[in-house]
């Protein structure tokens, strides 16, 4: 749209001046932003290109030589297996009991009023504006005060408490434009409010619970701070990276993070392909 | 009338319950003990007592003023850093994306696909001694042969505003992306240059999206440390380094409670001026 004013404007606009000084705008914003994306990436790229790296020394942080060893060896060093599998679960089970809290709340929160609603938002506002070093130093001291051992389950609880408000801030996004009308024709046609639920409203919030899912998801396996303050001996897959990095992370630490990456990265490939396609049908 | 309010009294609270307890035993009582521990004396062998320790509070400030102030500073720094790398990007993606915008938006994010840690180490990497920026920025002249880049408060500052671009881009596409391009339109038919049809009318009608992004990226940034462990010297060292510290190797665990309280103050103080500056409504719109 502002596209076409641009050029509009440039060619009936006023003078030569002008219009050199839109098209050079015009491009400069995009060389720019492209730039940008450089920036963006080049981070990622270096992740992904030392994965393949053959390091002589300890340090992973000068080029050497190409190999495959890393992928081929991914759990080669010590601990790298178990912190995954640990993450991985932590992340599974933490991702859905937070999924399934989060969308009740989102529910009740988007369908009701009732006294006490105000203070909810607030609630469930506070732990994402609440810096991560507090959330986990705050458990910590739970913990430490009623003499809990620290592992897994501190850590797990840890997961679920952060990933809440995620979830609802996700479901609640979706209930909002979501069209009532339809679940009343589902009660004018007999069915009871159980039935409706099943049938009607739960697949038209179910891509937003599967977004909740993904994101709690997301963010319960990358988190280092509260886990870090949770978690006793217990090693994560970040725990095992931030441990690694004082005496030199592996190659296998990157070969992680990129196969991390390309999953995540696939997953909204195929999501933005998807809504594509479902556009192009409505559109027919 | 309609379904879910038939049963007005009990439903919501019965939806509400699980999810809120959780929350109310695990992150409001924590921070309570968060703030009881803040108060206690003593140590970590005979143990701690709690005594009114007001002077924990007082301590902290006066042995690291440094840190605390460091914090705002790194964060702040970043948080406008990202602004203006951001916002262009962010505009263009909104007004010139097209049919691409999804693409460009999973570019945007593309960083929070590598775990945090990783691609922290990654700037460790680019920023090493021996890298290729150090290198060239040494053969412009613009670092002396001995200079580097790695433990300087530059190289946190870099980090923290990598980090945490993604949070200040985000809200900045949505709020321009509502922008109905009519109004530009209208404001340059009504013969208002481009610069002022900008600052007259896209500006502020992104400001929400400025506001949102810039609270996104400060909290979190003022109370990080990873980026000033893993690319700064301890010169660069900010409160968050000291809070773990204390917490996790030191077992002074009042201290490191009245500095967590005292960096939550900080950021609180800093939000409401901010507030302040731009107007609450601002504010609260973005928070609804």
């Amino acid at each position: 749209m502002s596209t076409v004013a641009v050029e509009r404007r440039a060619a009936g606009g006023p003078g030569v001046l002008a219009r050199t000084w839109a098209f050079v705008r015009h491009h400069i914003l995009t060389v720019y932003s492209i730039l940008f994306f450089v920036y963006l990436l080049l981070p990622i790229a270096v992740v992904v290109v030392f994965s393949f790296n053959n390091p002589t020394g300890k340090f992973n942080y000068t080029w050497q030589g190409f190999t495959w060893d890393n992928w081929r060896y991914w759990d080669g060093v010590p601990g790298i297996r178990s912190a995954i599998f640990l993450s991985l679960e932590i992340a599974l089970i933490a991702s859905v009991i937070a999924t399934v809290l989060g969308t009740l709340i989102a529910l009740s929160l988007v369908r009701y009023s009732f006294r006490g609603r105000g203070s909810t938002n607030i609630l469930i506002f506070l732990p994402l504006s609440t810096p991560e070093i507090v959330l986990g130093a705050s458990l910590l001291t739970l913990f430490l005060n009623m003499n809990v051992v620290f592992g897994f389950w501190t850590i797990l609880i840890a997961h679920i408490m952060f990933c809440i408000s995620f979830a609802v801030v996700t479901v609640k996004a979706r209930l909002v434009g979501f069209d009532r009308h339809l679940e009343e024709a589902a009660m004018d046609l007999g069915a009871n409010e159980w039935r409706t639920f099943q049938k009607v409203t739960l697949p038209l919030i179910a891509p937003a619970i599967l977004a909740a899912l993904l994101l709690c998801f997301a963010i319960s396996i990358d988190d280092f701070v509260v886990t870090y303050f949770n978690s006793g001996s217990k090693v994560t897959f970040p725990l095992f990276v931030w441990g690694a990095a004082r005496i030199g992370a592996p190659p296998q630490v990157n070969v992680i993070g990129t196969a991390i990456f390309l999953v995540a990265v696939t997953l909204m490939l195929i999501n933005i392909v998807l809504q594509r396609v479902r556009a192009g049908k409505g559109a027919v | 009338m309609s379904l879910f309010h038939r049963h007005r009294g009990l439903t919501p609270y019965l939806l509400l319950a699980p999810g809120v307890l959780f929350l109310a035993v695990f992150f409001v009582v924590p921070l309570g003990f968060l703030g009881y521990q803040s108060l206690q004396s003593g140590n970590i062998d005979f143990g701690y007592a709690f005594t009114w320790s007001w002077g924990n509070y007082w301590t902290a400030i006066q042995d690291y003023r440094a840190q605390f102030i460091r914090s705002l500073e790194y964060a702040g720094i970043a948080t406008l850093l990202a602004l203006v790398v951001s916002y262009p990007v962010a505009y263009w993606i909104a007004f010139r994306g097209g049919r691409w915008k999804n693409l460009l938006l999973l570019f945007i994010v593309a960083p929070f696909f590598v775990t945090y840690l990783i691609r922290t180490l990654a700037w460790e990497t680019i920023l090493s001694d021996n890298g290729f920026v150090v290198n060239t920025l040494q053969s412009l002249h613009l670092l002396g042969p001995s200079g580097r880049l790695l433990a300087t408060s530059t190289a946190v500052v870099t980090g923290i505003t990598y980090n945490f671009l993604p949070f200040m881009a985000l809200p900045l596409y949505v709020s321009l992306e509502q922008i109905d391009a009519r109004l530009i339109e209208a404001a340059e038919d009504l013969y208002a240059s481009k610069l002022h049809a900008f600052l007259r009318v896209t500006l502020p009608l992104s400001l929400p999206g400025v506001v949102a992004g810039t609270l996104l990226t400060f909290i979190p940034a003022a109370g990080d440390f990873i980026n000033a462990q893993l690319l700064g010297s301890p010169d660069n060292h900010m409160i968050g380094n000291v809070i773990q510290s204390k917490f996790l190797e030191l077992t002074d665990y009042p201290a490191a409670a009245a500095m967590s309280f005292i960096l939550m103050a900080g950021i609180l103080v800093a939000v409401f001026l901010y507030a302040r500056a731009v107007g609450t409504e601002q504010l609260t719109g973005s928070a609804a």
